[in-house]
């Protein structure tokens, strides 16, 4: 009889493979179907957005944030625009910060939505993807309406948004919101009492804190294991502190807790969506600051100085002082920042996107340790990641 | 520990001879320290009581053509309470080398070795210092000033083609 083999087996996941949402190349080492190793190896989307933000203007920068990380648009976008506008110290007038944070939440909906549809999907739960998926273009019709565009907005400015809200965004959007409730709890019995759906999640892909911590895992990760970080909490920005929310925790840090959060997140999402419109105030949507903001286009015709800034604006840029910011935001995967390195010039001089999905991807070997190949998947599932914010 | 400046009077306090200097900018507070001695500084803050801080972000800075050229940026978050510090090192143009922080923060591994790929610079003692996001074979350093951009230029009806980043021509600070 031949002596059995003892020596492990290594495999390739990916870089083509559905279950790693986008090109994710996994190299498994295997002890009979025990995970006993895995490297991830990733650059396969890199783009280099970062060098490209170094060519162009500040303004020009605003519509890379929303390609970078293409499921919650408008909270890419509010993260570059705040680093921005916390290097030139202002603050966008009250109407553009509320209109901004129902923006954010509706897209963190709509991200959520894409999350859980596809993890419904490696689940082989794949009617769920298509309920999800159509909440998700109901989300993405308003921002439509207000920006032009489903996804690629370039609607927020430096100081503000780039026109006002679209008459009958109110009525939608409370619409929307008064739909969703029952949409989320319909998710809520479709999934959480599912025989099968808690078997393959639950004690799966865990996470301790510690882990978490050493490796600066962020957002529903990190909150799964049971760390309280959120930075709408910690580091209010864009008027955050005004309004109520709680921050989900979950206790076992593996994957059935990441899906309880995120549930829980849409809910809270639409607290924070149904406070802002009560207090949605009316007012201009950008600083009236004419080294910063175009002038209206009524005052075009009237003032040879407007012009004057329209041509400055348009054809050089502002300047901001020397210096370096770093704001963040929560996106829903986690702290989204953006760097920002000014040498005073029209361009800046660096700028260094941190993104939650990068550091949370090298938490994945901790979590499939010992584990099976089945639960890679629900693992990649888990961590949401979007390769094209991993890779950059 | 409640505030960046306790981490700057701590720092100071258990490394008397560590010549550093401290700068604050719209609320951020940034400790330049010397690159031979960041790992030192790092695991000063690290053992920190009252706070257990998480390496939120390890970057890199390109100031060409000014010397020291490069600048190792460390951003350092306490979750509860809330508190940021940024710690700083500068590197020379020639040959730049640091130590890793990969012992502190496992985390640092990718980022150390996306700050490799993007500016070659070196960490000391890591574990496996390769390209992450760059093919293994490319040649130079992408971020780096002086690599340049590529570029092709965008087709418009009656003008010379231009590069995109040519259409707003880069312009000096104002005053």
């Amino acid at each position: 009889m031949p002596e059995p083999r003892t020596e492990t087996l290594t495999i390739n996941m990916g870089p083509q493979h559905p279950a790693t949402h986008g090109v994710l190349r996994l190299l498994l080492e295997l002890e009979g179907e025990v995970i006993v190793g895995t490297r991830p190896v990733i650059g396969y989307l890199h783009t280099g957005f970062e060098k490209e933000m170094e060519n162009r203007t500040y303004h020009q920068n605003i519509v890379f944030p929303a390609r970078i990380e293409y499921l919650a648009t408008f909270i890419e976008e509010m993260a570059y625009v705040t680093a921005v506008e916390k290097l030139l110290d202002i603050t966008p007038p009250p109407r553009a910060q509320v209109a901004r944070i129902i923006l954010a939440e509706l897209s963190r909906v709509a991200s959520h939505l894409v999350w859980l549809g596809s993890s419904a999907i490696d689940v082989n739960v794949s009617s769920g993807f298509m309920y999800c998926l159509q909440d998700r273009e109901d989300i993405l019709d308003i921002l439509e309406m207000v920006s032009g565009q489903r996804m690629m907005h370039g609607y927020y400015r430096i100081g503000g948004l780039h026109r006002d809200l679209p008459e009958g965004f109110e009525t939608r959007v409370r619409q929307l919101a008064e739909g969703l409730a029952g949409r989320v709890d319909e998710y809520d019995s479709l999934l959480t009492d599912n025989l099968i759906w808690r078997k393959r999640l639950e004690g799966v892909a865990v996470l301790t804190p510690q882990t978490a911590l050493a490796y600066g895992c962020t957002g529903p990760i990190l909150r799964g294991s049971g760390v309280n970080y959120d930075v709408r909490k910690a580091f209010p920005y864009g008027g955050y502190d005004q309004f109520e929310f709680d921050v989900p925790l979950g206790r076992n840090g593996d994957a059935f807790d990441r899906y309880i959060i995120r549930l829980e997140e849409m809910r809270q999402s639409r607290r924070i969506v149904l406070q802002a419109l009560d207090r949605l105030p009316i007012g201009p949507v950008r600083v009236d600051d004419r080294k910063i903001s175009l002038p209206p286009r009524a005052e075009l015709v009237r003032s040879m100085e407007a012009v004057i800034h329209q041509f400055k604006l348009v054809s050089e840029g502002l300047h901001p002082p020397v210096g370096e910011v770093y704001a963040a935001v929560e996106s829903p995967r986690g702290e989204k920042g953006y760097y920002v390195v000014s040498d005073g010039s029209n361009r800046p001089s660096r700028v260094r996107v941190r993104a939650a999905t990068f550091n949370n991807l090298q938490a994945l070997p901790a979590m499939v340790y010992r584990g099976f190949i089945a639960d890679v998947v629900v693992a990649i599932a888990s961590l949401d990641v979007v390769l094209g914010d991993v890779d950059r | 520990m409640s505030s960046t400046g306790a981490l700057v009077a701590l720092l100071r306090e258990r490394l008397p001879d560590l010549d550093f200097e401290v700068t604050e900018f719209r609320g951020e507070v940034t400790v330049v320290v010397p690159a031979a001695r960041v790992l030192e500084a790092l695991r000063a803050l690290h053992g920190a009581p009252g706070w257990t801080p998480v390496l939120t972000d390890l970057t890199a800075v390109d100031r060409f053509p000014a010397e020291p050229r490069f600048e190792v940026v460390y951003l350092l978050t306490g979750y509860s309470p809330p508190v940021r510090l940024r710690v700083k090192a500068r590197l020379p143009g020639e040959a730049p080398v640091i130590a890793s922080v990969t012992g502190l923060w496992p985390g640092a591994n990718w980022l150390e070795r996306e700050v490799y790929d993007m500016f070659g610079i070196r960490f000391e003692g890591h574990p496996g210092l390769t390209r992450i996001l760059m093919p293994d074979d490319w040649e130079g350093h992408p971020l780096r000033k002086d690599f340049p951009l590529t570029e092709e230029p965008v087709q418009f009806n009656g003008h010379t083609p231009k590069v995109p980043s040519a259409i707003i021509p880069k312009s000096p600070p104002r005053r």
